[in-house]
């Protein structure tokens, strides 16, 4: 089992829910989050003081999936949230060693 | 003499406004909490709500009675001693002349300024000073330089046949100001530029950013204060009449061009056209205005309108330059507003629109009236600046002005009123009832 996590843009959701749903995904958590990479930061003015923003919201998607529809997965992921542009985002995975559906008990690839 | 008699028309728009006028200080209150850090948005508010409270009962037990009162005969206060406004029931107001309005009533409209005008001063010590502190300043502040000076500016006087008595000093002397620029306005910003000195720059000044943290809250505050204004400029008329009308109208038009003219520096200087620039234009002509309204032609008020946007949206700037933090610009918007709004009297002010007017520069009435206006700038600036100075030094060695560095870091919110503003997430909070 593994973990899929992606950090994309707030705009690019949507799309990727929806490729993910179509594609049988069983579930998503995403929670909101903020950061820097490539991207430069952002200036912003209030009254004529300039500020720089540089950690710029994204979206933080994590999936559980077992280990043979990982890869195809994270490249629908990389279609689907790719702009061109930078500041698209990442996604990478991790191990997972154990996970439990809280209600059945069930544990395993049968819990995700 | 004919008997006056009460004005029903009058007097419902003088109630009318003194309700308007009480509107502004929540407004305010809007205006500047938007523009605060979620940390400290209550408190930012509750600086200008306690106010409400505190000087409402100042006013009824000595407040009236120091800025208009007769028994002191003096042009600097009115009198020492209680108000006793129990006695003035069915009492027309007299001020340089009989209205047909009731004393209560003009009483009761000039208690909002006296409100509004401390609450203005807390947006120059935004997310720092003691709440206790600030309620024992406003008390100190209200009772030895607003009703002074109010009786300054706005008493005309006690007329009983051809003797008046008790005259301000200001009014005295001719200085031409509506409905506060300089009691006000002025007044206002040289206090706060002097307590921004006292309680110095808020931790991280500078360095972090300090962005407002809601605009919409500082957009509805605008509007709240634009339309409260209307009572404020239209009613110091104390009458329905031609004079109140000319004076919405102006109010109207010059925070029109204010607010064009904010927009326009930001537009030229940064690219862009900010709401925050649109709300502080707003203020700024709102202020301008103020002293002007009833004196000049609604093309003149969109000129002086105008130029206040512009000048206040430079000027915001000045305390980067000099190393104050006025956090939410009371300098900026309404000592260099006010300032403005109060000269350019001098220059376009014009008898063809009231008769009790006078002709500035660009009338034919050369520099006397600007001389006048200039008097009135520079008293209430000095008083009020050097007064608050004292006071805010007082209070800082005596019972401390400013939050513990800690406090302030965690937020003033918390630590003086035990509330946070926004529940955002509940799950983070967890706890439960004691």
């Amino acid at each position: 089992m593994k973990l899929i996590t992606a950090i994309i843009k707030p705009t690019k959701l949507d799309e990727v829910k929806e490729a993910l749903q179509a594609a049988g995904i069983s579930g998503m958590t995403v929670s909101e989050a903020s950061g820097f990479g490539r991207q430069r930061g952002r200036t912003e003015v209030y009254r004529g003081a300039e500020f720089t923003v540089d950690l710029i919201p994204k979206v933080r998607v994590e999936i559980l999936i077992d280990d043979k529809d990982s890869q195809s997965t994270v490249d629908l992921i990389v279609k689907v949230a790719s702009t061109g542009s930078i500041g698209d985002g990442k996604v990478w995975t991790t191990p997972v060693d154990q996970v439990v559906r809280v209600r059945t008990g069930e544990s395993g690839p049968e819990a995700i | 003499m004919d008997q006056v008699v009460l004005s029903s028309g009058d007097t419902a728009w003088m109630l009318a406004s003194t309700a308007l006028v009480l509107l502004m200080t929540p407004g305010l209150a809007f205006f500047y909490g938007g523009m605060v850090r979620t940390k400290s948005v209550l408190n930012m508010m509750m600086m200008s709500m306690i106010t409400i409270g505190i000087v409402s009962i100042l006013w009824v037990i000595y407040g009236f009675e120091i800025a208009f009162g007769y028994s002191s005969d003096s042009p600097w206060y009115g009198g020492i001693g209680r108000s006793g406004l129990g006695g003035a029931v069915n009492e027309l107001t007299n001020n340089g002349g009989i209205y047909p309005i009731p004393l209560l009533v003009f009483a009761a409209f000039q208690l909002m300024f006296a409100i509004i005008t401390p609450a203005l001063i807390s947006g120059a010590i935004a997310d720092r000073a003691k709440f206790t502190s600030w309620a024992v300043f406003v008390t100190i502040w209200s009772t030895v330089v607003y009703f002074p000076v109010a009786h300054w500016v706005f008493a005309f006087g006690n007329k009983v046949g051809d003797t008046v008595t008790s005259v301000g000093y200001l009014a005295g002397k001719g200085v031409q100001d509506f409905a506060g620029g300089t009691a006000v306005h002025i007044n206002a910003g040289a206090a706060g530029l002097a307590l921004a000195i006292v309680l110095g720059k808020r931790v991280g000044w500078r360095k972090e950013s300090m962005r407002p943290h809601s605009l919409p809250l500082v957009m509805l505050g605008s509007g709240l204060l634009w339309f409260g204004w209307f009572g404020f400029n239209a009613g110091s008329s104390l009458a329905a009449n031609g004079i109140a009308g000319l004076a919405l109208m102006n109010t109207q038009v010059a925070t029109a061009g204010a607010l064009m003219g904010w927009l326009l520096v930001e537009r030229i200087r940064n690219g862009h056209a900010t709401s925050l620039g649109a709300s502080s234009g707003i203020v700024a002509g709102l202020v301008a205005i103020t002293p002007a309204c009833a004196f000049v032609a609604p093309w003149a008020a969109v000129v002086i309108g105008f130029f206040a946007g512009v000048l206040c949206a430079l000027a915001v700037s000045l305390k980067y330059t000099f190393g104050f933090d006025d956090s939410l610009d009371v300098v900026g918007v309404h000592l260099v507003g006010g300032i403005w709004g109060s000269l350019a009297i001098g220059l376009f002010g014009t008898s063809a629109v009231n008769s009790i007017g006078l002709d500035g520069i660009f009338y034919g009435g050369g520099i006397a009236l600007l001389g006048k206006q200039a008097l009135g700038v520079g008293l209430v600036f000095a008083y009020s600046f050097v007064a608050t100075l004292i006071i805010g030094y007082a209070i800082e060695k005596t019972i401390g002005f400013r939050v513990s560095s800690e406090v302030e870091t965690e937020g003033i919110d918390l630590n003086e009123h035990a509330e946070s503003a926004y529940e955002l997430a509940g799950s983070s909070h967890g706890g439960k009832l004691l």
